[in-house]
């Protein structure tokens, strides 16, 4: 077993996992809180990336880019709320999903008049572009040291803000009673607004880290989309926690069945048959582990309680 | 007058639930709404904090009408609900039951705070950090008392205010209702023990079938022998 490469492929894993999460979250506080399916959310990652990108092209600075893409992807979010999904918060799940694949091919069109077919490359600071040592011929892009730091980083944050705040109370509130928040004397219609715009600033951050390693490109929020609801599903919907450790769960299983599945598969069958199935098993792991933990625990992992 | 209500009507769906309600409590007083299990005491408490939408009449507190008005603004102008069922958020701790919707929009002086809730209701003290789904029935009814309390309310109106609670729980809830009365505080009582309830109220409101059928004091109704019979059945 070669250990470097397992701790270099652990550290993708934890670097997928973390920007699952910063999709994950916005989905998992928008569906626990709202009740709300939002296939779009995926759509706000790529809306991130793109505004990022332009951003970095016109300033040639992407952390600031980054630093302004964000509350502008906020407002994004916020415009949907208003416009779109406040108005389906009362029908049924099948109209949510309707409304927000409209959403998503509205969203992609719009992408596609204003930024053109084809990707967009963001460029990074040299400081940024290299690679680091982390010790003996362990090699990692210090990029992706920068987006595990930023993910942890904001899953502490928004640990403390759903625990330690009072908007986060409100937040945990509402999710099990609004009416009787709002007979309290909260506006329940803003807080939501306000939860569905940070869901999408944190979806938009994801957006805005992938976009260095994989271009800015429409379309970019579909796959991401799948594997965030299969998250939300593994960790309890509505559980910031569940989020967090299903995101990892996944990002580190899917990463190491893609590198070390076919070798696996060699101890016990021929070399080409291994190479044969491992690529279609590995694809399917996320969904067997999800499959495997809903059969144990059919409310996911952290099934919040709310009634 | 600070609460009026006039001609009130609500309907849930094509059925009635109050027909031309008529109520009016002053700055300071105590009012009770008596009547029998599904008579509009509930329905009549939820329409005024916008909760289940009037269909005709009007509800004025300090003048500002509060039929059509969202339910939040209309807690904000002063109105504080201890619920039908305490409805206490069961995933927050009782601690944060109280911080969560804290509120002092009228800017009232001594506002209530979470120290002087707990003094008021010392057993609560030790359940801080208790998951609200984990206290027991009393402690609910106390920290929804408290929760109330500290959105600095005006009028605080309490729907089954010790229903289900053993009498020496009933016994501090009625002591807190008269020390809050105390404070200037108006309240607004629906309870089935009239003989506490009496005691507390200056003024009384039975219920039936949607409409108030009888008002006055509590020596009025205490005297009224038929009233008593009729209406509350005792
Ligand atoms: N959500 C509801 N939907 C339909 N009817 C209701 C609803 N809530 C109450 N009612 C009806 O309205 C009437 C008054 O109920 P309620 O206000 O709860 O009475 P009370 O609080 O005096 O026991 C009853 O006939 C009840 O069946
Ligand atoms: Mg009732």
């Amino acid at each position: 077993m070669d250990y470097t490469l397992l701790i270099v492929q652990m550290l993708n894993g934890l670097q997928l996992g973390l920007l699952l999460f910063l999709v994950a979250s916005g989905l998992t506080l928008v569906f626990g809180i709202l009740d709300f399916v939002n296939l779009a959310h995926g759509s706000i990652y790529m809306v991130g990336a793109f505004i990022c990108a332009s951003l970095t092209l016109w300033l040639g600075n992407f952390l600031l880019a980054v630093v302004i893409a964000l509350p502008l992807t906020g407002a994004v979010g916020y415009a949907i709320e208003v416009l779109v999904a406040r108005r389906l918060y009362d029908k049924d799940h099948l109209d949510h999903v309707l409304g927000t694949f409209g959403l998503i091919l509205v969203l992609d069109t719009l992408a596609h008049m204003i930024w053109g077919p084809a990707g967009i490359t963001v460029p990074l600071p040299a400081w940024l572009d290299g690679q680091v040592e982390i010790f003996d011929g362990a090699v990692i892009p210090t990029f992706r040291l920068l987006i595990i730091a930023v993910g942890l980083a904001v899953a502490g944050g928004l640990f403390w803000l759903v625990n330690y705040t009072k908007l986060g109370m409100l937040i945990r509130a509402g999710a099990s009673n609004r009416t009787m928040v709002a007979a309290l004397g909260v506006d329940i219609q803003t807080l939501f607004a306000l939860v569905f715009a940070l869901g999408a600033m944190l979806a938009g951050l994801a957006g805005m880290l992938i976009a260095p390693i994989t271009t800015a490109s429409i379309g970019m929020g579909g796959q991401i989309i799948i594997t965030a609801f299969v998250v939300i599903i593994i960790g309890g919907i509505g559980s910031m926690k569940g989020a967090f450790i299903a995101a990892l769960l996944v990002g580190v299983i899917d990463t190491m069945g893609r590198s070390f599945l076919d070798s696996g598969f060699a101890l016990f069958m021929s070399r080409d048959a291994a190479e044969t199935a491992a690529p279609a098993v590995s694809a399917m792991m996320i969904y067997i582990l999800m499959a495997a933990i809903l059969a144990f625990k059919p409310q996911g992992l952290f099934p919040p309680k709310v009634r | 007058m600070m609460l009026k209500i006039s001609n009130l009507t609500t309907h849930y769906g094509p059925s009635q639930a109050l027909f031309g309600l008529d109520l009016h409590i002053g700055t300071g007083e105590v009012a009770t709404l008596l009547g029998r299990n599904g008579m509009g005491k509930t329905t009549t408490i939820n329409s005024i904090m916008g909760i289940v939408p009037a269909s005709g009449g009007s509800i004025t507190f300090d003048g500002v009408e509060l039929v059509g008005r969202a339910s939040f603004k209309t807690a904000n102008l002063g109105l504080g609900l201890v619920p039908e069922g305490r409805q206490i958020f069961p995933n927050l701790t009782l601690e944060e039951n109280l911080i969560a919707t804290a509120s002092n929009h009228l800017k009232q002086d001594n506002p209530w705070t979470m120290d002087k809730v707990l003094n008021m209701f010392p057993s609560l003290q030790d359940r801080r950090k208790f998951m609200g789904n984990l206290l027991s029935g009393g402690e609910q009814q106390m920290l929804a008392i408290g929760r109330a309390l500290m959105t600095n309310p005006k009028l605080l109106i309490l729907d089954e205010a010790t229903e289900g609670l053993a009498p020496l729980v009933r016994q501090i809830i009625w002591d807190a209702l008269a020390l809050i009365r105390e404070t200037g505080t108006s309240i607004l009582v629906v309870d089935k023990n009239l003989k506490d309830l009496l005691r507390l109220a200056d003024r009384n409101f039975i219920i039936e079938r949607g409409k108030i059928v009888w008002s006055g004091t509590s020596d009025e109704l205490r005297a009224d022998r038929e009233a008593l019979h009729r209406y509350l059945g005792v």
